[in-house]
This record gives C-alpha cells, structure tokens and sequence, in this order.
C-alpha cells in the first residue's frame, strides 16, 4: 500500500462533524443567495406590474411592505442582494488576482458574511 | 445540444451582467433611500421615462441571462439523472423567458397607456 499514509484522513460526510472553512460557507452562502434571489424574481415582477397599472395597485404594494411579513420579506430580499453582491465583488477581485492568498481569502470572506446582516438591516429601516 | 452560453460565454456573461445588475441595484436601493416616490403618478412618471424604462428592461433581462447560468450550474450539480435534468432547464428557460415578457409588457403599456 504505497498511499496508505495519505488515506488516514478522515473521510465522513456528516454534516455536524464537517469543519468547512470560511471561504467555503461563503461560497454556499453565495449559492443559496442566488437561489433565493431567483425565486424572489416572479414576486418582485408581479408588484412591479401591480405598482405601476394602478394607483390602488400601487397603494396595496406600498401598504403590503409596511406590514410585519412585508418588512422581515424585504429584509431577507435585501440581505439575500447584499450579500450575493458583497461575495460577487469579492469573486470579481479574486479573479483579477487580488486577495488570493489564504489569510487575506479568508478576511475578505468573514468581511462579506459579518457586514451583509447589519447593512441589509439598515437599508430595510431606511427604505420603509 | 447547443454550445451557447456555456464554458467561457457563460461565463464572461455572468461577470457583465453582475456588473450592470450591481450598479443598477446600487443605483435604485440608492434613488429609493434618498427621494422614494410620494405618490402613483411620481412612480409611473419615473418609468414612462425611456432612460429608466429601457435601463430597467436591460436590468431586467441582465438578471434572467444571470440567473440562467447560475441555477443551471446548480442544476447540474445537484440533479443526476439526464431526463429531470433536461426537463428542469427547459422549465427554467422557459420561465425565464415568461418572467421577462411579463416585465416588457409591464414597462412597455407605461409608455402607451
């Protein structure tokens, strides 16, 4: 067994015992951003129509994100597009070799991921 | 199949139409913080501009072609076998192309109506 040295790592894929490193939940983070991002299409393009082909239309739109499921609604939309656009700059600058060395990768990712929530809250509470 | 927005298309598509989303998105969050729209007729005015109409329809499609190419990695990754994979990117091109019809549509009859 020439490799056997090499398969004492442990191979499991239980998820509570998985220790993925920070650039990697960014990356999932990124992935389920944009999904999240992608089923919200459909809704934002129907009160985009309901706003704009009636004044009562645009009257429930504004009235619906003024109430409880409309606010926690819209934080998680600007949440989900602030983090999805953090990481994405982050992925443009990566590309063009800036911040590609681990200590930096890894700032970078836990820069993206700790500043998405308080600046999604704070544009929610300046929106509404 | 076809070749079209695969490998480096899609993926030199995905990082120009980041760009214009990103600062379209930064743009409006922006407009929308500083003077959101007082009333109906503000709003509709806002969109029956051809600027803002058709740099919005370009922000509209912008995000189909961008969601395009990022759920059908996902697809791909996740879903084995051949035929659900198929199946699930012909319903996904095919509610893309609704959703953004239903936008045209939505920002066209402001200029007209």
């Amino acid at each position: 067994m020439p490799f056997e040295t090499a398969n004492k790592r442990p191979v499991h894929l239980d998820l509570f015992r998985i220790r993925l490193p920070v650039p990697g939940v960014l990356s999932i983070l990124h992935r389920i951003t944009g999904v999240l991002l992608f089923l919200a299409i459909p809704a934002l393009i129907y009160l985009l129509d309901l706003s704009l082909i009636s004044a009562s239309g645009f009257h429930s739109v504004a009235e619906g994100l003024h109430t409880l499921t409309g606010k926690v609604l819209l934080f998680a939309l600007v949440w989900a597009f602030a983090h999805h656009l953090l990481a994405g700059i982050r992925y443009l600058l990566i590309d063009i070799d800036l911040g590609l060395d681990r200590p930096t990768a890894r700032l970078s990712a836990w820069i993206v991921i700790l500043t998405a929530p308080p600046l999604a809250l704070l544009l929610t509470w300046g929106l509404l | 199949m076809s070749r079209k927005l695969s490998g480096l298309g899609a993926w030199v598509l995905q990082r120009a139409t980041a760009i214009y989303i990103g600062l379209f998105g930064v743009a409006l969050l922006g407009v929308m913080l500083v003077s959101p729209p007082t009333d109906y007729a503000q709003w509709r005015n806002w969109f029956a501009d051809p600027l803002v109409g058709i740099a919005t329809l370009v922000f509209i499609v912008s995000i189909l072609l961008h969601a395009w190419v990022g759920i059908r990695d996902v697809l791909i990754d996740y879903i084995k076998p051949l035929w659900l994979r198929v199946s699930l990117l012909a319903l996904l091109a095919l509610g893309l192309l609704t959703w953004g019809l239903w936008a045209s549509q939505s920002l066209i009859l402001v200029r007209l109506v």
